[in-house]
């Protein structure tokens, strides 16, 4: 799964895979804006069938977050 | 009987405003405004009313149609941003141009109100009731702004679109697709009256202001823009190669953009110009149909299609032989 989000994270954000690891942060070290993230999420909630709630978004900063965000709802 | 566009027009208010103007008031830049949202500028009104905007935006397509304002049937009026709620902008359309036998209404569905619109007139000529029929979408969206919250107010633009629909023999709209569904977290709101009587007294915090909350608006718009293109196309005949142009609600660069970017061999058919009027709801298809026509980029027998997403949630489609 880790390695189907740093995919999805390179291709929506155009950034090179290799710079993502499960600390980057999706704000700080790629450069991701409102727009980008309501993207990156939309896409990630259809891969994995998962729904996240507009009120937790602020607490999805890093790979990891994400990571253990979709994990938790598995 | 099928109905067609034999006029077109657009008006906004002679008021250019930059992304820099909200600089002084708000917490942002053009540079942020412009690469979240596409926008660089939009129109804002010193004074003017939609049914003024409306107005001349028919003025322009009935001179096109080469139809005189008595000859119309009927004239129906998208907007959210009504000069009153009686009479309704249509009826004072009707006035302003003299369309002495016309009815006349307002039709409210938000940012997809013109496809509504264009719908109901269309169906009047198809059934033979009336001949000519004079459709509008225009908005002041800036008369419901909320010029302290940046995530809105740099967003939107006033203007209207007007167009003439026709009876023919030759189809012209061949077909349109309409949508709503539940709004559930009022994600995208105007409120109008409260209930305040002898009975009830004034609710604390309602407010005359579009409020938004981005994300849901983002999730459904997204959603919303492929199934509206695929369902229009149903069952006519016409695949996408057929398409000259797609014509969408000009909300967001950037969500259009996502929105389409899995359909690549669609996104060199859409027409964009959100970068000089913002989102003008309602008046926003109908001024960016006026514009390709008036730029000449359209010629009879191209097939289009236009398309609406917004508040409501409601959306539609029309699939046009110009």
């Amino acid at each position: 799964m880790e390695e189907k989000i740093k995919e999805i994270l390179a291709e929506e954000l155009s950034v090179d895979i290799g710079e993502i690891n499960l600390e980057t942060n999706l704000k700080d070290d790629l450069n991701a804006d409102s727009i980008d993230m309501m993207q990156v999420i939309d896409v990630l909630e259809q891969e994995f069938d998962v729904e996240v709630d507009t009120s937790e978004l602020a607490n999805i900063q890093t790979v990891g977050d994400i990571l253990k965000y979709i994990e938790s709802r598995k | 009987m099928y109905s067609k566009i034999i006029g077109a027009g657009f008006y906004v208010p002679d008021n250019m405003v930059k992304n820099e103007f909200f600089e002084s008031f708000l917490d942002t830049n053009d540079e942020w405004i412009s690469s979240r949202t596409g926008i660089k500028s939009r129109f804002f009104s010193k004074g003017e009313n939609t049914s003024d905007l409306g107005t001349k935006a028919a003025e322009m397509a009935l001179g096109e149609s080469g139809l005189k304002a008595d000859e119309l049937d009927m004239i129906v009026f998208a907007t959210m941003t009504p000069d009153m709620y009686m009479p309704s902008t249509a009826c004072i359309v009707k006035k302003n141009i003299g369309a002495e036998k016309a009815f006349a209404f307002d039709i409210g569905a938000a940012c997809s109100g013109f496809m509504y619109a264009l719908t109901v007139a269309s169906q009047f000529i198809e059934n033979g009731s009336v001949r000519n029929a004079l459709v509008i979408g225009g908005e002041v969206m800036s008369k419901a702004l909320d010029f302290s919250d940046r995530s809105t107010a740099v967003l939107f633009g006033d203007g209207a679109g007007a167009v003439v629909l026709a009876a023919s023999q030759e189809p012209g709209i061949i077909k349109s697709y309409l949508g709503a569904k539940d709004d559930s977290k009022l994600s995208l709101v105007l409120e109008a009256l409260p209930v305040e009587n002898p009975f009830v007294a004034k609710a604390e915090g309602s407010t005359n202001k579009l409020a938004m909350e981005g994300r849901e608006v983002f999730k459904f718009s997204t959603q919303v823009v492929g199934q509206a293109i695929d369902e229009v196309l149903k069952d006519t005949g016409y695949g996408y190669e057929d398409v000259k142009m797609i014509i969408p609600h000009q909300a967001n660069y950037r969500l259009i953009d996502y929105a389409i970017g899995k359909n690549k061999n669609l996104q060199d058919k859409f027409y964009l110009n959100v970068d000089r009027y913002g989102n003008t709801s309602a008046g926003s298809v109908a001024i960016a149909l006026s514009e390709v026509r008036q730029k000449g980029l359209l010629k009879p027998g191209d097939l289009i299609i236009l398309l609406g997403f917004g508040g409501g949630f409601t959306w539609g489609s029309l699939l046009i032989k110009i």
